[in-house]
């Protein structure tokens, strides 16, 4: 498995040098870049949405604070670079942090950029000031901040409860652009307004985005391209026949499955295409104030039935990785090695001996053969969520649990979620960033909005916050894999694989840069040319 | 005759009600509203911030108030903003509507010049290989699905010649622009059409085995008068009824064949919107559709006085 791994990342790392190498050539200026789009994002607004669908799109027409190395295959902590801050330095206590910002940018309708963007748009995110936003998804993220002050237009100081070495991570991330002050939240759901190297020029509902170079970039020569289009091709198999026949240059990302890459190579064999992880991951949501799931065993015992391997097997030949709550290496920082997670109940390669050891739990419980255990696994009606949620039903009833299908129009699928209307659930969620502090504090923190079970460990919170803390980051990934594992042990939210995406482009595509332990952090696209 | 067709008139005006009373009922009655589905899909679910959408979409105010505003808004012209993309809803209907229409109309054309010929061919040669042949294919267009069929030609576009015949805003050339509208209409048509063309046959069949065509014959009529004056005139009366309702199954056809070619219409919309539960887009589409599928039943009775006397003199 160890091989295999190495093996995708060194692949990961050759396509990504190649697509860097070609920066190297001389660039040509022009073109439009045509991508696939599979939905119509529900907004234009970053902040306001929790989907690749509009932060792949939208992402261009901003700038960050901070970004991740573009040339840094992993999105991580030491490879963060400049956006429109030139500088920033921690306190001596490491409790506040302060930018220095760039001079002379202005927005696309030619303001100028100031400190004041960067306070308004960060005390909006946390709660401090209502900015007439319809929905704030990452409103966790920023728990730790405590005040946001200016000291003149080009200096802002981020004020923490406590030392946070990942905020800078979330403030690179694709979901945290620098929104104008002077531009209405309903404005920037339709017609957004940023510094970034593409304007946005129309949103189409269902048919189309387009975006035009921005002829007044605070960065000289960029970028290349004249202008981005995006066609919402709602049907899998068209996108994919129209990238084949040549109507379209890149996908969107992660939206070519690994059976469709194997396709589209045999097609066209010069076509590149990269299979990473798509930070999201399948997990079964078993809702523990409900009896009889409110008895631990019995949670613990639907834990051992899952053979994570089959899933990856059935649902990616393979491709899907296997981990806990944090990304698996080698793409992932956070997550287990392979040595470590077999020693995780319900890991263990020997899924024959952990069923067994399932049986006796629920006989114990006075289930068995004849007296099987029945329950709904209730889950969305998409096919990601049905086909996972029916090979779980089939791991259960090793176990002595007869489950029957709850398939669930995406709007009530939410709505029973909120309520926690629900028994046992598949689940399939995405992460933005590969970090702890996003993955414990959104999801496992007691009575954090999205933790769906109910999961609350006094204890354990102690433990986020301490490596939320923590400097040296290595001490840090030892603490995060025991805090994992015991996620895992408590049946949490128990992980049962981690997804993959492909992202497809033709060749003459050039400078086109990815991570492999996020989709969401690379499209300026500022450094993309079309060679054609 | 005047009293025939103000009957149809109130008749259409009272379908109508009734269509709009069933739809605003039926979208409220369906499980989640579009404040679930924003908050949730984002993973909140702090009911505090949902309530607060739910009073700022008027989702709060009893339903018969949202109605009387819908009907009122419907008379001024006014049909609301779309909670989605926040922008009124007949800027984002309006454009729509030519792509739908020009599309809907070539495959219904489709479906009635290749349906009603093929079936009289298909009766005058009843029981020869020609007859078995068309009955082959009508039985495949009855059993293939739209979807299906759109994939397959567009594989076999992409394999054959290179291209995809997908829409495209400003298609590059003119035999591109024939593509895009013919394709996509042959594939949703070849439903209808293969329907026309079994009902024509068997109306033939039975129209043809009459005295008169007979006696037709016996007079000495040529086979062609027999066949179109005599005998497909009156075996057509059913076709022209099939073709009205075939109006409303197009819709169904068009949604999945907007979808596999990418075609921006009004059908494919509408499953969007209804996904989204966008009340005011969702309402005002399928009122629109139901304004269409009338109207053209409407036009279906009126055309029966001019085909069948007995209705206009009967009326």
């Amino acid at each position: 498995m160890t091989l295999g791994f190495l093996a995708r990342l060194m692949l990961a790392c050759l396509l990504i040098s190649c697509a860097g190498l070609a920066g190297a050539q001389a660039q040509k200026q022009g073109g439009m870049l045509r991508v696939t789009h599979r939905d119509n994002p529900p907004s234009a607004s970053i902040h306001e949405e929790a989907t690749i669908s509009t932060d792949m799109p939208f992402m261009a027409v901003f700038n960050n604070l901070v970004v991740f190395d573009p040339d840094s295959p992993q999105n991580r902590l030491d490879r963060i670079v400049p956006d429109l801050a030139t500088s920033w330095k921690y306190s001596d206590d490491d409790r506040t942090l302060t930018f220095q910002l760039r001079d002379g940018v202005k927005w696309h309708d030619g303001k100028p950029f100031t400190s004041a963007d960067v306070k308004c748009t960060w005390d909006i995110v946390t709660g401090k000031v209502d900015g007439k936003m319809r929905k704030n998804p990452r409103k966790t993220w920023w728990f730790n901040i405590k005040e946001i002050t200016t000291n003149g237009p080009l200096e802002v100081a981020f004020h923490l409860n406590d030392p946070q070495p990942s905020l800078l991570v979330m403030l690179a991330g694709g979901f945290s652009p620098v929104y104008p002050c002077h531009v209405p939240a309903a404005q920037m759901r339709i017609h957004p307004i940023g510094t970034g190297p593409f304007k946005f020029i129309e949103f189409r509902q269902n048919e189309s985005i387009r975006l035009e170079r921005n002829p007044d970039y605070w960065k000289p020569g960029r970028p290349y391209l004249d202008g981005i289009e995006y066609s919402i091709i709602a049907n899998r198999s068209t996108a994919i026949l129209a990238l084949v026949a040549g109507k379209f240059d890149l996908t969107l990302t992660g939206e070519v499955t690994p059976e469709l890459v194997k396709d589209v190579k045999a097609q066209v064999p010069q076509m590149q295409c990269l299979l990473q992880p798509s930070n999201t991951q399948g997990n079964l949501l078993v809702n523990r104030e409900r009896p009889p799931f409110d008895d631990a065993r019995i949670r613990r015992a639907m834990g051992l039935a899952i053979d994570r391997k089959a899933f990856s097997d059935i649902l990616s030949r393979g491709v899907y990785n296997v981990g806990g709550a944090m990304l698996a290496p080698p793409e992932g920082l956070w997550g287990w090695t392979p040595e470590f997670m077999a020693t995780v109940p319900g890991y263990s390669a020997d899924v024959e001996k952990s069923r067994e050891e399932g049986r006796r739990i629920m006989a114990e419980l006075g289930y068995g053969p004849d007296k099987m255990l029945p329950l709904k696994v209730s889950t969305r009606n998409i096919a990601d969520y049905r086909d996972a949620a029916v090979i779980l039903i089939d791991h259960l009833k090793t176990v002595y649990i007869q489950a029957e299908l709850e398939p669930l129009d995406s709007a009530v699928w939410y709505a029973r979620l909120a309520r926690k209307d629900y028994a046992v659930g598949m689940n399939v969620q995405g992460t933005g960033i590969d970090d702890p502090d996003v993955m414990f504090f959104e999801n496992y923190l007691c009575g954090s909005e999205r933790n769906y079970t109910a999961y609350c460990n006094p204890e354990l919170e102690k433990l986020f916050h301490q490596q939320s803390m923590m400097k040296d980051q290595d001490a840090r990934r030892q603490l995060v894999w025991e805090i994992d594992r015991k996620l895992q042990e408590d049946g949490a939210r128990p992980v049962v694989y981690q997804s993959q995406g492909g992202t497809c482009w033709w060749p003459h595509v050039k400078g086109l840069k990815l991570a492999v332990n996020s989709i969401y952090n690379h499209w300026r696209f500022e450094d993309v040319w079309l060679d054609r | 005759m005047l009293s025939y067709v103000i009957r149809r008139l109130l008749l259409m005006i009272v379908t109508l009600f009734g269509v709009s009373v069933a739809i605003f009922l039926l979208l409220r009655i369906v499980p989640g509203n579009i404040a679930d589905i924003l908050f949730d899909s984002a993973g909140l679910i702090d009911p505090a911030e949902k309530q607060k959408i739910v009073v700022d979409l008027g989702l709060d105010k009893p339903l018969p108030l949202q109605y009387a505003q819908w009907i009122a808004g419907l008379f001024r012209g006014d049909l609301g903003y779309s909670y989605v993309s926040e922008k009124p809803v007949i800027d984002e209907i309006l454009p729509r509507i030519p792509i739908t229409a020009r599309l809907a109309g070539i495959a219904l054309l489709f479906a009635v010049c290749t349906g009603v010929p093929l079936g009289v061919i298909s009766a005058v040669r009843q029981n020869t290989w020609l007859d078995y042949g068309l009955r082959i294919l009508s039985l495949s267009g009855l059993s293939m699905p739209a979807f299906w069929l759109g994939l397959l030609i567009l594989m076999a576009f992409v394999h054959f010649f290179g291209t995809i015949p997908i829409y495209e805003r400003e298609p590059a050339t003119y035999w591109a622009w024939i593509q895009m509208l013919v394709i996509p209409a042959a594939a949703v048509g070849f439903r209808s059409s293969a329907l026309i063309m079994r009902l024509t046959r068997s109306s033939m069949l039975e129209v043809l085995r009459q005295d008169y065509v007979r006696t037709a014959r016996a007079k000495g009529l040529s086979e062609g008068a027999v066949t179109f004056d005599h005998a497909l005139r009156n075996a057509v009366l059913p076709v022209i009824t099939t073709i009205g309702v075939e109006t409303a199954f197009l819709m169904g056809g068009l949604i999945v064949t907007e979808t596999v070619f990418n075609i921006p219409g009004v059908a494919r919309f509408l499953v969007e919107a209804i996904r989204w539960r966008d009340y005011p887009m969702v309402q005002n589409l399928v009122m629109f559709i139901a304004l269409v599928v009338v109207t053209v039943n409407l036009l279906v009775d009126l055309t029966y006085m001019f085909v069948d006397p007995r209705i206009r003199y009967g009326g």
